[in-house]
């Protein structure tokens, strides 16, 4: 696979469907695995790189449930490349910046990819649409499996997996799931229920990931402690979590309908109308005005575009799959005029009878 | 809006402070974000948070002991991973463990490991059981005494829950 192909459709985990899909966008599972044989990456020179590179590569041919994936030698693809795989999910901005040595494993549909030297010798993860963790964890559960039988990972009975930071000690798992929470944000409940998260030990972050703001009312969640629980049981106490907030969300959500509708459906129907006829715009307002279509979709007050397309427009809309759209470099106005216009015909697509 | 510290460039980061309940926000060009991030770390960056849960006011005293702790085998110095917060390699665990043990347990609130073995069948749960030396698996006591725990927790009886912790404690310093 080509990283222009990618081009050609989005993860399959942005189809919007699943479990409670309108409000999680997503689930997502890693695992953070090193080689016994080898020192953590960052005490490893280029050499020593290399070869877990190497060993990786020649375990993953052994393995039947990675047929048909696409290894990246990161530093074989330029930084807008590099930058195309980061707004896709598949890896960290990290992994994007110091690429010598570093490879990234994707599969078929864009479900399972592993980074090869990030901070820890392998970073595994699983993403699918909707609440799903459980089927997260099983897939990358069999993955962890078929690849532990080819590759001796630093592991001992008493500490669990070992890893370069003693925050993923442990299981090394972290399962996090993205939440649109408009109607809390709006009710101005958000702040509770982010403390709360937070006292039962939980992270909150923004869309982007790590370090990022939150925006347009999406909410990544995840698990902050690895000894103690065992995955599934980690897992169980995320569904439960998240359950409550989904219960919260859509309890504001009724709530905003009754006080005042005409409000909601004319905040709704304006950011409508302002993405299908906007010349240029940024991304923070393009993902602020999804929000509030994405609400009035779920609430029944829209009915002209679906979940899928709006995923997919949150990974389109970013720089480095603008300017490979346009098939060259753009600039801050440019992709400004160009975002604009990608959303127009996506939006203009779904919706011919508007 | 123009950078509040240059005043020249056009200001895109936008930061908020909260120091002592008194929540302050700050307007910022790249370049000199990027410089008072990179003061910020050095203030107070993850390494430090995690040294000073490694050590808490024992940290002067064993000063010029840790300075010659070192990984056996990448020969990383405690020293340093109390710096940057890493570890080395899967050694670094053996090395420092005298150190890793309390800290794991501070982050994490445990210090067990319950999750899965490598190369475990999933039909024993995950949990790689035959694998162990048998002087590591837990008595009987131990397993019924963390039953009646997980039991007291369900039932929010917190009094009980804590007595029973705390024979499950004296259990695992003797069975060590």
């Amino acid at each position: 696979m080509r990283i222009e192909e990618l081009l050609n459709h989005t993860g399959e985990w942005l189809r919007g469907t699943g479990p409670s899909a309108h409000i999680v966008m997503s689930s997502r599972v890693r695992l953070a695995r090193n080689l016994e044989d080898w020192t953590f990456p960052g005490r490893s020179g280029k050499k020593e790189l290399e070869s877990v590179l190497k060993a990786f590569t020649e375990a993953v041919g052994r393995i039947n449930a990675l047929k048909g994936s696409t290894l990246f030698d990161m530093t074989q693809i330029d930084q807008v490349d590099r930058q195309l795989l980061v707004e896709r999910h598949l890896m960290s901005h990290e992994h994007a910046s110091n690429p010598e040595g570093k490879g990234l494993l994707v599969t078929a549909e864009e479900v399972v990819s592993i980074m090869v030297n990030e901070e820890d010798h392998l970073r595994i993860q699983v993403m699918r649409s909707g609440l799903n963790l459980s089927e997260a964890w099983e897939i990358i559960n069999a993955i962890d499996d078929a690849l532990s039988r080819e590759l001796q990972f630093a592991f001992n009975p008493a500490c669990g997996f070992l890893t370069a930071c003693p925050t993923n000690t442990g299981t090394a798992m972290r399962g996090s799931v993205m939440m649109h929470l408009p109607a809390l944000v709006m009710t101005k409940q958000i702040n509770k229920v982010l403390a709360a998260i937070s006292k039962l030990s939980f992270a909150s972050r923004g869309f982007y990931g790590e370090g990022t703001q939150a925006s347009g009312n999406f909410y990544q969640i995840s698990n902050q402690v690895s000894l103690g629980h065992s995955e599934q049981d980690i897992i169980q106490n995320i569904n439960g979590l998240i359950r409550q907030v989904i219960e919260q969300e859509e309890q504001a959500r009724q709530a905003l309908l009754l006080q005042n509708k005409p409000m909601l459906e004319d905040k709704v129907c304006r950011s409508w109308g302002l993405l299908k006829n906007a010349r240029i715009i940024s991304s923070q307002e393009a993902i602020e005005l999804f929000s509030m279509v994405r609400l009035g979709l779920d609430l029944g007050l829209l009915k002209h575009v679906d979940h899928k397309a709006l995923n997919e427009l949150f990974i389109m809309i970013q720089p480095a799959h603008l300017q490979k759209i346009e098939g060259k470099k753009l600039n801050a106005f440019e992709r400004d005029t160009k975002r604009a216009a990608v959303i127009r015909q996506k939006l203009g697509r779904s919706s011919n009878n508007d | 809006m123009t950078c509040d510290i240059c005043g020249k460039k056009k200001a895109t980061v936008h930061l908020t402070e909260i120091v002592d309940d008194q929540m302050s926000e700050m307007h910022l060009c790249e370049e000199c974000a990027r410089q008072k991030s990179s003061q910020m770390e050095q203030q107070f960056g993850l390494a430090d948070l995690l040294a000073g849960l490694a050590d808490p006011g024992k940290a002067a005293a064993k000063e010029s002991e840790k300075n010659v702790l070192k990984c056996s085998r990448c020969a990383l110095l405690y020293e340093d991973f109390r710096k940057f917060g890493r570890l080395g390699c899967s050694e670094c665990y053996t090395s420092f463990k005298e150190h890793l043990t309390g800290l794991l347990r501070k982050i994490h609130g445990s210090n067990k490991y319950l999750g899965k073995t490598p190369g475990a069948s999933q039909e024993s749960g995950g949990k790689g059981l035959a694998e162990k030396p048998v002087a590591l698996l837990p008595s009987d006591d131990l397993l019924d005494l963390k039953q009646q725990l997980k039991t007291a927790i369900a039932a929010e009886d917190f009094e009980k829950a804590a007595i029973i912790r705390d024979k499950i404690r004296n259990l695992e310093q003797k069975e060590q």
